[in-house]
């Protein structure tokens, strides 16, 4: 015993003296949250759009200057050409056109009813389908009022209500999803490259000719990397309380429990990265070219995941992210018990295990 | 310019005798490109509802039945109370929740006006966003229905009705992939181009082999240029592999032109290789060099609006957003594949990156020298 602990402030020593790296270890999840925080937001406003108004009536004045009101949209100029329409799409000046034809007061006047044409930029599909239907609430929230002043019948009125977050602020969302990434790609990244830099370094060497067991030169190796990563995950939820609002609802020592739970899990992929690359080289390419993307996309904060074809969501299921960004958000934003949470700790649990285990083996075998 | 061959064939042949490194490079990030954009498919679709439907009335029915007809909803269930449909939002089984009051048919048609009450959990944003514009479309088309079936109803042909009739350009049928799969090429490229330029010359920091190079006559600009043009010429065969992949499995065939996108690219890498070089001269291992590209390569991916919007972040966040290379071409990539752009549209976006790709590179070579000379 007294061995492993001569080992484990070895390694500790190493961490502490690589200072670069140890400002990036604790700068890095700080510095991301804070700006993902406060700049990651879904609500969709000030949209550049154009107006072309061929009808200069009463009518469309009022809706342009109802659009013009509302937060969602930036009024850039008003439009001379159909070419000029084209040059602004295709500079991405701006974002949809809304034109009004010029026999739009003399239809409305004689026939009761009106079009007016609007066409979005659709290369990005959500921010058309987003900024089209705010269109649409404008003009019909304008018939709803003439409606009303001309004493229309059957009208309903729809009151809607954003719960847990009415300003749509991205922080609730990506402050869990941020935390489980970037816990996750730090942990697996700072120990996939533990044990192979002995290897390419020769050091590997004198470790498997000296008395020690294997499972004490992976439990020295992990140590340091644990400790740094549920510090790390304490100055995150201090940092989301005082910064941006969001403090731990439920109880903070279940979080802590989950929390190391799939700290351990990511540091045994580490582990077994370490363990199967050659170079060190290798193991960061693994751990970030192969692993960043899928962790980002698969976790569910910036896609929800039971939109996705089944195979994906299978493969999700795979991403100990995925379990753990569930838990965070049950228990820190809506401050749920372990009785809805077992089920997802039970798959971080047995996950954590196996990976553990299979490296633990593979290690061994490389001894012989 | 011969000893610059020379050392080009040293990294190259570097470069393929490594067995592990080909893989990575080329086989990980063409497996990510065909399977990611499959997960990153935004298209809103089977929003769960929770109904409190306290009227039970015709009405009520019809307006219920035309939101789970619409394809856009998935009922969950009906709730006796309000209260109760909470916790079905509480516990994520439903999204939102509609509540149609007591007397809604009634007050409809004796007070010519009745409330309903939506509900939407807004954590998840663009969901909130969109399903909530769904909802209120449906009802709104619902309440024109109903108004246009109503026997007594006499004020319909003076009551003028505005109508909208949307177009989309660039992308009719609005395709989600053409939208992310040029995205997640530019993400992959970058990953490759920014990181291996890093990681290769710290390598040889690491391993004292920099020391033999640097007392042989060859220049720095030489060694640098060396290091560099490798991981040019891999990152434009991984784009271009790429291109082909998107046009195989998503049917993605640029609309403009070639020589406009190749360009682009071309300024882009200076300017990724750049950092890469910058970070190289910062770090002296490569558990440092990784650190350091991993805090900016997550930054980029997250803030370059390859899944987050740029425009819906706050003004300073804008700001710093301009100075990230990725967030420029990634708007030049859309532009050129979606909608044809040409050079003069995309200049703005060109000269941005080629300034920043300048002062990366002053600024890398610069620190080179104080470091090693």
């Amino acid at each position: 015993m007294k061995e492993l602990f001569v080992f484990i402030k070895k390694e500790f020593l190493q961490v502490f003296r690589d200072k670069q790296t140890l400002l990036m270890l604790f700068g890095l999840p700080i510095a991301q949250i804070v700006l993902f925080g406060f700049a990651l937001s879904s609500e969709v406003k000030d949209s550049r759009i154009v107006v072309a108004d061929y009808s200069k009536d009463v009518v469309t004045t009022q809706i342009i200057s109802k659009i013009s009101a509302s937060k969602y949209f930036d009024i850039q100029q008003t439009l001379q050409s159909a070419n000029e329409l084209q040059t602004a799409f295709k500079k991405g000046t701006i974002k949809m056109a809304v034109i009004f034809p010029a026999n739009f007061a003399n239809d409305l006047q004689h026939t009761n009813k009106a079009t007016i044409q609007v066409i979005a930029d659709a290369s990005d599909p959500n921010l058309a389908t987003t900024i089209t239907n705010y269109i649409t609430q404008i003009i019909n929230d304008y018939n709803t009022k003439s409606g009303i002043a001309t004493g229309q019948p059957l009208q309903i009125i729809p009151e809607v209500q954003m719960l847990y977050n009415p300003e749509l602020r991205g922080a609730p969302n990506f402050v869990p999803g941020v935390m489980a990434l970037v816990l996750m790609l730090v942990c697996t990244m700072m120990t996939s490259v533990a044990i192979v830099k002995e290897k390419e370094l020769g050091t590997m060497e004198i470790l498997l000719v000296s008395p020690f067991k294997p499972i004490y030169i992976i439990i020295a190796k992990l140590t340091p990397n644990l400790l740094i990563s549920v510090l790390n995950l304490f100055i995150i939820l201090i940092l989301s309380a005082l910064f941006l609002d969001l403090q731990v609802k439920g109880s903070v020592l279940l979080l802590t429990f989950c929390s190391i739970l799939f700290i351990l899990t990511s540091l045994s992929i580490g582990l077994l990265l370490s363990i199967n690359a050659q170079t060190q080289q290798a193991a960061m390419m693994a751990s970030l070219m192969g692993m960043m993307l899928p962790t980002m996309l698969l976790t569910g904060f910036l896609f929800p995941i039971e939109n996705m074809p089944i195979v994906m969501q299978w493969l999700a299921n795979l991403v100990p992210s995925r379990w753990y960004f569930i838990i965070v958000k049950k228990v820190m934003l809506k401050g749920l018990g372990i009785g809805s949470v077992w089920k997802e700790t039970l798959v971080l649990l047995g996950m954590c295990t196996m990976l553990f285990a299979i490296s633990l083996k593979r290690f061994k075998i490389r001894l012989q | 310019m011969k000893t610059l061959l020379f050392l080009l064939e040293k990294e190259f042949r570097q470069i393929s005798r490594s067995k592990q490194m080909i893989p990575l490079l080329l086989i990980a990030p063409v497996i990510q490109l065909i399977l990611l954009p499959l997960a990153a498919n935004y298209t809103v679709k089977n929003i769960s509802i929770a109904v409190v439907d306290n009227d039970h009335s015709t009405f009520s029915q019809k307006l219920i039945n035309k939101i789970t007809a619409s394809g856009y909803f998935k009922l969950t269930g009906y709730t006796a109370s309000y209260n109760e449909s909470l916790t079905l939002v509480e516990q994520d089984k439903a999204d939102l929740t509609l509540q149609i009051p007591m007397n809604f048919e009634k007050d409809l048609v004796r007070e010519n006006a009745a409330k309903v009450f939506i509900a939407i959990n807004a954590i998840e944003g663009t969901k909130a966003n969109l399903g909530g514009a769904y909802l209120s479309s449906i009802i709104s088309d619902f309440n024109s229905d109903i108004r246009t079936n109503w026997p007594a109803n006499p004020a319909t042909a003076e009551a003028p009705q505005v109508t909208v009739s949307s177009a989309n350009w660039y992308n009719p049928f609005m395709n989600y992939n053409l939208y992310i799969v040029p995205a997640i090429l530019v993400t992959l490229v970058t990953a490759m181009a920014a990181m291996q330029s890093a990681f290769n010359i710290v390598q040889e920091k690491e391993n004292g082999t920099i020391e033999q190079i640097n007392v042989t006559p060859i220049k720095k600009h030489i060694f640098i240029l060396g290091k560099l043009i490798p991981f040019m010429v891999l990152a434009i065969f991984l784009f271009t592999i790429g291109l082909f992949i998107s046009w195989l499995f998503y049917g993605i065939v640029p609309v403009g032109n070639m020589i406009t996108l190749y360009g682009s690219l071309v300024v882009y890498l200076f300017a990724m290789l750049g950092m890469g070089l910058l970070i190289s001269t910062y770090s002296s291992t490569q558990q440092q060099a990784m650190s350091l590209s991993f805090f900016f390569i997550n930054i980029f991916n997250m803030l370059s609006g390859v899944f987050n919007s740029v425009d819906s972040m706050p003004k300073w966040a804008q700001t710093i957003v301009e100075t990230f290379p990725p967030s420029h071409f990634i708007k030049i990539m859309r532009m050129v594949v979606l909608k044809g752009s040409g050079f003069s549209d995309v200049s703005y976006h060109l000269i941005a990156m080629f300034i920043i790709g300048m002062a990366l590179n002053t600024w890398a070579i610069l620190n080179y020298r104080k470091t090693t000379g």
